[in-house]
Order: structure tokens, then C-alpha cells, then sequence
């Protein structure tokens, strides 16, 4: 019962947070399921089914469910205590986002009265208990449950998104006219969702039931045809897309190329390079200064520039990889840090105004030309990212399993040691900074040819906090991870709005909890989760005082 | 190349020289010609009078003052888990904002001028107090369940958890910069000096003093500095390490909580971003003192502050960069390089080894 209280209260505060920040209300507009239920109301019950099911999961009986319940009313009562706060005392001087909407917003409508209190406790309660029940289920039925419903509230969310896929009747039939998903909408898309993974479920086991009828070749077979659907539907894309989708798939697009770029560097060699943006940033203003005909230096075309500019942050990658090789870990982070704010001050001052713009940046910068064809949509950029994206990844793999990839990667896991096997430190760790930097400044050039044009904003520590931050989430080390992470982090965030303001809180947040729940990422790659379930073990061996101390937490 | 290489071993006497420490003392030789020749420039042109230089170095000290206190908390944090606690600038930011209400709701009531003393102490008690609750918490939440990962996965999580951090400021207290009362006592001169730079100064000088008798005269002082030395004996010899820790991180924490409000006085303004410069530049201090060393920390903090203060006029003018002042962050971040390529031990550091 201890455990419930205190998860109780933990969830208590965490709904006040999300309240204070102004997370809830930002949210309250967007309705998923009819007019009534708003994306802000699912928030505030995932919170209570998150409690119940952390209370549920660590005691096993009726009582579980019984404390899940508690840790569910708990989270009820915290919601109630601060709409009646908000609703009688002015908190707008101190916490901006503690508006006269909240209290409503927060009570589900109901009031700061007494019915309200009886809703809110209600509710949490009932929802912690069904948390708790999530625990009695098997882990496949858990699982594809959690997923249809968060499929429903995705497909809830991206309403606009998909308007100019579907045909209307389509939608029609899922969404209401003004609000968010139909009842029988939200019904088809829950069974669909659930329906999936069990039908695939089933077919898995009939297969496995008789292996040798699934011949090498048919497998094959199957690979090939996932491929050719993959390629179309990224051939394709923008045709059917519509000119939002496509600028969100652009900038998405740049952001796998940094990825992949980093991963070269971070998730190959093991440098967390925590200054990348200065590569992006010096792969773009060496577009604009070369192209633009603003600055009055150069005006090449588009075609002509871009090797060089890939060039400039090549000789950069390595004049900045020079000086850090002896360094490791958190100070290499911290100097290539340094290196990307220096960059970004450079560019900013007075000084190399007349070269670089300034804070005022460069415009009209080169678009690039096909013959008499100008690319100039965002459609078009597309195939452009997209063959770029491509290169990288080809690039990247054939790395990975070549001679210096080995090197990278025996220089990841032991520095000393890979030296004494005979891998040459200087270079490898070089051609590492010199590919990865290569691939930022494509990005970067791409990117200011894209928006025509560099202001010095564009290029701050966010960037490259941006690009860690989605290697982390995909997966350290793993290229599919790249895409995962960029799409997770840069693509939901630019189709959800209200998103926009609180998208680095959610960054925050995923760092921490993806290192201390799911260390090897979304999409892992195979050996580094070996690598860090070793690296537990030894944790475990090495130091036993903390693991007492940690079992003592534990009990 | 290889051939080259092996003529200079023989040129040294036989030591092997690789080709980055060659490019790396280039580049240090060049920093130093410049600095060198713009100073020079500078002097001879007598651009500004000796009572500015003078200001300039008030300013400085001052400055460094603050430095040195966040420098602590990295120090430390840094001695005693061999982890570079890179949220450190936002827990320095959480106590400078969250004092930023009490001395409002003060200035209100007309406190801060009828009783600055106890005011000014009030305020820096409390932003102790946030700064300290927000450290431990943030030692527990985001370092403590991954003591034995790999090094690069906690320093992943302090950046996030400084992003946490920053970004609940701002949604919990607005984007916008807001403006600290200022204390009537404060303002004017003493022989030509502010008195809210005398007063930042002697503030932090008598912060770190505090600091000292704790690690040296307390029971939990003796237990933080046995487990900087060694984690194991330590634990061995009844220590308990998780406290050790936490306390690192509270001290750490108040430290920083009294910098922001130093800071905020003598900036006036805070702001959800805030911590993130004074941060990095105070990890500079610190290892421009030799990471893991206290008075290392204070030393490095005050060189820092000074040269961020004076350097700009001093070199960078001289060598005719106009509105040098924009490049003052980009000289402390090319000194963290530097220190970090040349002496990575730091002013009063002992070797690191292969640690760094």
C-alpha cells in the first residue's frame, strides 16, 4: 500500500506539472474522439493508467489492483486539489499557464465542487484499476492492446494530416465534421489495430508450426516485394502527399542525413560529438556565400557549389577532429560543444559580417537546375533529400561492414585496446569526423538551398541536440533507428502544432527515460544491446556495495 | 610521411612525436602570437584609460566570483562520480528564477529597501534551497539508476535533463525575460567601484569559505571527500555512498543557488535560458582549475572572469575586429579547447591520465 501512495503521489505531481507547464491546456483544442473527449482528457487518464499499471506490476494479487485503484484516485485528487487552487486564487503573476480555462479543463467540465471532486476520484480510480488489470494480461495481449490505442489516438491526432490522403467518404465515415474521430470510426480503427498483429500473430505460428514449408527462396521472395513496396511508396510520396506533408518529409529528410552523418561518428566510433550543428552550418553558409549573389564573393550555380561545400566541411571535419583525437567521453563531448557555439559566434558578429551576413544572414541563395527545369518545390526537393538520404545510407552500411567500420567499432568499445590490435587511432577516428561532417554539410547545403536562405538562428546547440537526441531514441548505432528517431522526433512534432513549444521538454524527457528504461533505442542494433547487457552484468560484479545499496532501495 | 615522422623522433632525442601534437602546438603558437600582438597593439594605440582597465577587472572579478561558485558544483559532482554533470547551469538557473518571485513579492512590500540585509540573506537561502531540492532529484531521477552504464549514457541523460529542465521554466514561468528589483543598498559607488560588484564579490568569496569549513570540520564533508577518494573503501569503511552523493549534489546545488542570485544582481534579469552560458563557461573555470580540484575551481573561475572581462578590449581590439565584445563567449569556449587540448589537467589539476 506504501508503493501505491507513493506512486499515488508521484503521478499527482507529474499531472500538476503537465497542468503548470501548460501542456494540458495547449492540448485542449484538440479533440480525438467526437466533440468531447480532447487529446488534453487522454493525457491526464494515460497518466492514471501508467500509475495503475506501475502499482499492478509490483504486487501481484488482489491487493495490486486494490492500490493501482488508490494510485488512480490519488492522481484524481491531485487534479481536483489544483483546479479549485487555480480557480480561487490568481496564479497567472507566477505560473503563466495557470489560466481560468485550466480548472475546466482539468475537472473534465464538471466544476471545482463536489461533483467534480466525485468525477475526478471516480475516474482515476477506475482507470488505475484498469491499469492494474493490464498487469493480469499475457504480454502479446498487453501489448497489442497499449498499441491499438495509441494507433487511435495518433490517427485522432492527425486528422488534418490525413484529410488530403484519404478520399472523403473515408474520412467522413472515421471523423466527425468538426471533431475528432466518429464512435464507429474510432471502433474501426481500435479493431483494425488489434486485428493486425493478431492476424500476423496467428500466420507466425501456423508457419513456425510447419518450418520447412517456408523455403529459403520464399522468404527471399518476401523481401523483395517488401522492398519494391517500400521504394515505390517512397518514390511516390509526394504525388499524393500534398505540399505540407512534402515540407515536413523534407526537413524530416535532412534530419536522417544528419543522423546518419552522426551516427558515423557517435554510433560507430563511440564520439559523442555534441557540436554536429557546426557542420550543418558550415555546409550551408558555404552554399550561400558561394551562391548567393547578395554577398557579391561568388555566384556559382547550385551543382557547382555543392561539391565544394560538401568539400569545405570535410577539410573542416578534420581540422576540428584534429585536436580532440586524444580526448575522450564527456570532454570530447564539451569541445566539440565549444567548437559549434564558436562557429555560431563567429557567424553571428560584426566581424565576419561582410563575409557571412551577419545576424541579418544570407538570401537568395542558388536553387538547383535540371537542364531548363528549376527545382523549386518542396515536392521536388524531396527526391533530391531522398537520393541524398539514400547515398548516405549506402555509404553508411558499406562502412559498417568494411575494414575501418571493424576499426570504428573496436575503437568504441576500447580505445587502448583497439590501438595495441594495430587500428591506427588517427586516421580511423579521423575518417570518421571527415564522412560524418560530409554528410552534415550536405544537409546543410541542401538545407539552404530549400529555404533560399542562413540566419545564424538556424544553426544553434538545439540542432544538435535535436540530432543526439533522435540517434538515442532510434538507437545508438542503428540506421533504421535514425529514421525511426528522426520521423518520432522531427516529423510528429512539425504535424502536431501545439506540439511546437513543448517539443525540447519532450526531448528532455525522452533522453532520460530512454536511457534508464530502454538504453539500446526503438530500433536497436544487434550488437550494441549485447554490448550493454555485458556492460550491466560488469556493473553488477564490479561494484557490490552499490547493488546492496540499490536491493536495500529496492525492499 | 612516415619517413618525416621518424627525422623528427631522432630531432627530439627519441621521443616519438605524432603528427597531431605538432598541428595542435601550431595552432596554440598561433592563438598566442595573436593574443600577443593584439594586446601589444592595443597598449601601444592607449585606446582606453587605466580607470577602465580598471573597471574592466571589478567587473571581472566579480564575474569570476560567480563562476567560481557554479565551478564548484561541477568540481565535485566530478571528484567524487567521475561524471561531468552538464544540468548543472539549469539547477544555478532554477535558483536565480525562483528567487526572482520572493524578491519581487519583497520590492512589493517595500523590504528591500527598509531591511536589505535580511532581505538579500532570505533571498539567497531560498534560492539555495530550490537549487539544492532541484540537484538532489535530479541526482536521484537521472544519474543514480545508471551509476554503472557506460560513461557516454549519463551524460546523455544530463542533457536531457537539462533540457527538462529549461523547458519546464519556461512553460511553468513564461518565455520572457523578467527584470529583478534592484536593492536600493546596492547601488552607487564605493571609490569608484559598484557596490553590488564588492558586494558579489565578498559574497562569493564568503560562499566558498562556508564551503571549505563544511568539507573540512563536518561528519558529511569527511564522508564526501572519502568517497571522491575512493568509492569502494569508502562503502567499506561504513560510508554511506548514496548519501555521500546526495550531499555532494545538495552542496553542489546551494552553491549554484546562491550563484544565481549573485548573478541575478549584478544582471538584473533572468530568464528560462540563463543557465546554460554561465554553465559551460563555468565547466570551463573548472577545468581551467583541474577538474576534481577545489581550490582549482575557485582559482580558475576568477582567471576566467578576468580574461572574459578584460580580453575582448585586450586582444581582440588590437587586432582591429570590430565590436569585439560579441566574440566574449567565443573566447572563453576557444579557452576550454585549448586548456583541454594543451593541459587537460588544469592550472592545479593531477594527472588524469587516460581518463581524460
Amino acid at each position: 500500500m506504501r508503493r501505491a501512495l507513493v506512486f499515488g503521489l508521484i503521478g499527482g505531481f507529474a499531472a500538476w506539472h503537465l497542468s503548470l507547464v501548460g501542456l494540458i491546456e495547449a492540448f485542449a483544442g484538440r479533440r480525438l474522439i467526437g466533440q468531447g473527449v480532447t487529446f488534453s482528457y487522454v493525457l491526464l487518464l494515460a497518466l492514471m493508467l501508467t500509475v495503475g499499471y506501475l502499482v499492478g506490476r509490483r504486487i501481484s494479487n488482489w491487493t495490486g489492483l486494490l492500490g493501482a485503484a488508490l494510485a488512480g484516485l490519488l492522481v484524481g485528487l491531485a487534479l481536483w486539489v489544483l483546479a479549485l487552487l487555480v480557480a480561487t486564487v490568481d496564479l497567472r503573476t507566477v505560473f503563466v499557464a495557470a489560466s481560468p480555462a485550466l480548472p475546466d479543463i482539468l475537472t473534465f467540465n464538471r466544476g471545482t465542487g463536489a461533483v467534480g471532486l466525485a468525477v475526478l476520484l471516480l475516474v482515476g480510480a477506475a482507470v488505475g484499476f484498469l491499469g492494474g488489470g493490464l498487469t493480469w494480461l499475457p504480454a502479446t495481449g498487453r501489448r497489442a492492446v497499449l498499441t491499438a490505442l495509441a494507433i487511435a489516438v495518433l490517427v485522432g491526432l492527425l486528422r488534418d494530416v490525413l484529410s488530403p490522403i484519404f478520399p472523403a467518404p473515408v474520412m467522413g465515415f472515421l471523423f466527425t465534421p468538426t471533431g475528432g474521430l466518429s464512435l464507429p470510426g474510432t471502433a474501426t480503427v481500435l479493431a483494425l489495430a488489434l486485428a493486425v498483429p493478431i492476424a500476423r500473430q496467428v500466420l507466425a505460428n501456423r508457419a513456425s508450426s510447419h518450418r520447412g514449408s517456408l523455403s529459403v527462396r520464399a522468404l527471399q521472395r518476401r523481401r523483395v516485394a517488401a522492398r519494391v513496396i517500400g521504394v515505390v511508396f517512397l518514390a511516390s510520396f509526394p504525388l499524393w502527399a500534398g505540399l505540407f506533408l512534402s515540407n515536413v518529409s523534407d526537413f524530416v529528410g535532412l534530419y536522417i542525413l544528419m543522423g546518419l552523418g552522426l551516427n558515423l561518428v557517435l554510433g560507430f566510433a563511440g564520439l559523442l560529438d555534441l557540436g554536429y550543428v557546426a557542420f550543418f552550418a558550415i555546409g550551408a553558409y558555404s552554399m550561400a556565400v558561394l551562391t548567393s549573389p547578395e554577398l557579391g564573393h561568388f555566384t556559382l550555380g547550385f551543382w557547382e557549389a555543392l561539391p565544394i561545400a560538401v568539400a569545405m566541411t570535410v577539410v573542416s571535419g578534420i581540422l576540428i577532429g584534429l585536436p580532440v583525437l586524444r580526448m575522450r567521453g564527456d570532454y570530447l563531448a564539451i569541445t566539440t560543444l565549444g567548437f559549434g557555439e564558436i562557429v555560431r559566434l563567429l557567424v553571428l558578429s560584426d566581424w565576419l559580417k561582410p563575409h557571412l551576413g551577419g545576424a541579418q544572414g544570407v538570401t537568395r541563395i542558388a536553387r538547383p537546375e535540371l537542364g531548363p527545369f528549376v527545382i523549386d518545390r518542396p515536392q521536388e526537393y524531396y527526391y533530391l533529400i531522398l537520393i541524398g538520404c539514400g547515398l548516405a545510407w549506402f555509404l553508411s552500411v558499406r562502412l559498417r561492414d568494411s575494414r575501418i567500420g571493424r576499426a570504428w567499432m573496436a575503437i568504441r568499445e576500447d580505445e587502448d585496446v583497439a590501438q595495441a590490435m594495430g587500428i591506427n587511432r588517427v586516421t580511423a577516428k579521423l575518417l570518421a569526423f571527415a564522412t560524418g561532417a560530409a554528410m552534415g554539410g550536405l544537409s546543410g547545403a541542401l538545407f539552404a538551398s530549400l529555404v533560399n536562405s542562413v540566419i545564424p538562428q538556424s544553426f544553434s546547440l538545439l540542432v544538435s541536440i535535436n540530432v543526439v537526441a533522435l540517434l538515442v531514441l532510434g538507437g545508438i548505432g542503428s540506421l533504421p533507428g535514425v529514421v525511426v528517431g528522426a520521423l518520432a522526433l522531427v516529423g510528429l512534432p512539425e504535424l502536431l502544432r501545439e506540439f511546437q513549444e513543448y517539443r525540447l521538454l519532450v526531448y528532455g524527457v525522452v533522453l532520460v527515460a530512454m536511457m534508464i528504461f530502454r538504453p539500446a533505442g526503438l530500433w536497436p542494433e544487434e550488437t550494441r544491446v549485447r554490448e550493454l547487457e555485458e556492460a550491466a552484468e560488469e556493473g553488477k560484479t564490479r561494484a557490490p556495495a552499490e547493488v546492496a545499496a540499490v536491493t536495500q532501495d529496492g525492499a | 610521411m612516415a619517413s618525416a615522422a621518424r627525422r623528427l623522433a631522432v630531432l627530439t632525442g627519441g621521443r616519438r612525436i605524432d603528427l597531431t601534437m605538432v598541428i595542435a602546438w601550431t595552432i596554440g603558437a598561433l592563438v598566442l602570437v595573436l593574443v600577443l600582438v593584439g594586446s601589444y597593439q592595443t597598449l601601444v594605440a592607449g585606446r582606453y584609460t587605466a580607470g577602465q582597465w580598471f573597471d574592466f577587472i571589478v567587473f571581472g572579478l566579480a564575474q569570476g566570483g560567480i563562476y567560481a561558485l557554479i565551478a564548484l558544483g561541477y568540481t565535485m559532482v566530478y571528484g567524487v562520480l567521475r561524471m561531468i554533470n552538464f544540468a548543472h547551469g539549469e539547477v544555478f538557473m532554477s535558483g536565480a528564477f525562483s528567487a526572482f518571485f520572493l524578491a519581487d513579492a519583497l520590492a512589493r512590500r517595500g523590504f528591500l529597501e527598509s531591511r536589505p540585509i535580511i532581505s538579500l540573506l532570505a533571498l539567497l537561502a531560498f534560492a539555495a534551497l530550490v537549487s539544492m531540492t532541484i540537484a538532489v532529484i535530479l541526482e536521484r531521477i537521472a544519474y543514480r539508476p545508471l551509476r554503472g552504464a557506460p560513461r557516454l549514457v549519463p551524460l546523455i541523460t544530463a542533457v536531457g535533463a537539462s533540457f527538462f529542465l529549461q523547458y519546464t521554466f519556461r512553460g511553468l514561468f513564461g518565455s520572457g525575460v523578467r527584470v529583478y528589483p534592484t536593492v536600493p543598498l546596492l547601488e552607487g559607488t564605493i571609490l569608484g567601484i559598484q557596490i553590488k560588484l564588492i558586494v558579489v564579490f565578498l559574497g562569493a568569496l564568503a560562499t566558498l569559505g562556508i564551503l571549505w569549513a563544511f568539507l573540512t570540520f563536518t561528519r558529511t564533508g569527511l564522508a564526501i571527500r572519502a568517497v571522491a577518494e575512493d568509492m569502494e573503501a569508502a562503502a567499506l569503511m561504513g560510508v554511506d555512498v548514496n548519501r555521500a552523493i546526495s550531499s555532494t549534489f545538495a552542496v553542489g546545488g546551494a552553491m549554484a543557488g546562491v550563484a544565481g542570485v549573485l548573478y541575478a544582481l549584478v544582471f538584473a534579469q533572468v530568464q528560462f535560458f540563463m543557465g546554460f552560458l554561465p554553465g559551460i563557461k563555468a565547466f570551463t573555470s573548472a577545468v581551467l582549475g583541474g577538474i576534481g580540484n577545489l581550490p582549482g575551481a575557485a582559482l580558475g573561475g576568477l582567471v576566467l572572469g578576468l580574461v572574459e572581462s578584460v580580453g575582448p578590449s585586450l586582444f581582440l581590439d588590437g587586432l582591429g575586429i570590430p565590436a569585439a565584445h560579441q566574440l566574449k563567449d567565443a573566447i572563453a569556449f576557444t579557452i576550454l579547447v585549448l586548456i583541454l587540448i594543451f593541459r587537460p589537467t588544469g592550472i592545479l589539476g593531477e594527472r588524469l591520465g587516460s581518463r581524460v
